[in-house]
């Protein structure tokens, strides 16, 4: 441990000097896709390709500085919650208030989907109760930093406070719904019989070079990983931008049409897209007259709930659980869709 | 000897933590027997509550991460 002082001492200016880049980059980026699109390719402004050329070169690397502060941010924060600590701090809660705490640690305990089983049987046979286990699974893919760094990055930081604020709400209410049905016989009887407790895995105590350490490695998986999908989301949505004319979307998802919401939902339900790809192509309908409420709700459907998951969740539920499952939390994501465009 | 299991259905991360683990044994020129584990009943016996896992003669290192080469290899040592 002797080297980690020193470590860290490097590890600290380096980061500093990133910031400072980021921040410097960040400030010339409108003015940087401007010059790009009219001086160096000659685009006359107003026309269609220079309207779809500036909007990709100034989205592109603004959505990805974004992505990578935030996912670096949530990787040092994740680095303080893992699974085991999550599931003491809600063993042994009231459901109510495990409704809300599930839904809130979904947010910064690290999760990937293939580890929705183990964490699954985990959380029961440790005593927490069903409603609460759903809590959590709705929260910690809906409500992840890559929705977040995207959504503030295109609309703003309303939108994105709102999403967070109707997908922890989604993810509580539908929990405690799925809590007071007393589903339990619903879940495959070999779950139960699975012995409590921990792998006994020794106690780590992490340090601060530990924890940047993690959050870097998060730029470079998360960020490394996605990037592809905002590439083709932004194009997509440049393309839109471009050329699809004003207002054409506000017959279809407009506010004016009561059936766009569910109908959005539905098909977003069985999508499996991530964050990335789909946020800036929703972005772009928006601005051709979608309602905002469709578009939160369609995003939230495509995000939340994905085939691959229900299938594995298959292992663990039977088949009516996991239909009031996705009924409850489509109905939960329909709600937050006629929500918004009755407040907007 | 030795006997590595990796733990994991097969996601995306339980196929890096394999990959890391695999160059880590072959860097380190260590004789012994990697085996991924997908089966969620034997999983789930090692009572981890994330995956991807690592398992080293029956003990649990850790879960729920993929380290890098490096940090295998020092682990592994």
């Amino acid at each position: 441990m002797s080297r980690s002082p020193s470590r860290l001492a490097r590890l600290l200016p380096s980061l500093a000097g990133a910031l400072l880049l980021w921040v410097a980059l960040y400030g010339v980026l409108q003015r940087a896709a401007a010059w790009f699109t009219r001086d160096l390719l000659g685009l006359d402004a107003g026309t269609h390709l220079a309207s779809a050329v500036e909007f990709f070169v100034y989205e592109t690397p603004k959505v990805l500085l974004l992505l990578t502060l935030v996912v670096f941010g949530v990787g040092v924060v994740r680095s303080f919650f893992t699974p085991e600590r999550t599931r003491a701090i809600l063993a042994g809660k009231a459901e109510s208030v495990g409704n809300v705490l599930a839904a809130a640690l979904g947010i910064v305990t690290p999760f990937c989907s293939c580890s929705a089983v183990p964490l699954f049987i985990g959380f029961l046979t440790a005593g927490i109760p069903l409603g609460v286990t759903f809590s959590f699974l709705i929260s910690a893919p809906m409500v992840n930093e890559v929705a977040l760094a995207l959504l503030f990055g295109l609309f703003g930081w309303k939108v994105a406070a709102l999403y967070l604020g109707t997908g922890l709400a989604v993810a509580i209410v539908a929990g405690w719904v799925i809590g007071r049905l007393r589903l339990e016989r619903h879940v495959e009887p070999w779950v139960y019989q699975m012995s409590a407790g921990d792998a006994g895995l020794p106690a780590h105590r992490t340090t601060w070079e530990e924890r940047l350490d993690q959050g870097l490695e998060a730029v470079r998986d998360i960020v490394g990983r996605v990037w592809p999908y905002v590439l083709i989301g932004i194009a997509v949505g440049a393309g839109i931008h471009g050329w699809v004319p004003e207002n054409f979307m506000a017959s279809i998802m407009g506010r004016g049409a009561w059936w766009s919401v569910p109908l959005a939902v539905l098909i977003g339900v069985p999508m499996y897209s991530n964050a990335a790809g789909i946020i800036p192509v929703v972005h772009a309908l928006l601005e051709k007259g979608a309602a905002l409420g469709t578009v939160l709700a369609f995003m939230m459907a495509v995000i939340a709930l994905s085939l691959p998951e229900v299938i594995i969740l298959r292992k663990v539920l039977r088949p009516v659980l996991i239909a009031v499952f996705l009924g409850v939390v489509t109905t939960g994501i329909i709600l937050v869709g006629y929500l918004f465009n009755w407040l907007m | 000897m030795t006997r590595i299991e990796v733990l994991g259905p097969g996601c995306a991360n339980c196929e890096r933590l394999y990959r890391n683990t695999e160059r880590a044994v072959k860097e380190l020129g260590l004789d012994c027997e990697l085996e991924k584990i997908t089966d969620l009943n034997v999983i789930m016996g090692y009572r981890i509550l994330s995956t991807p896992g690592l398992v080293i003669d029956g003990v649990v290192q850790f879960s729920g991460r993929v380290p890098s080469v490096e940090q295998l290899k020092e682990l592994l040592s």
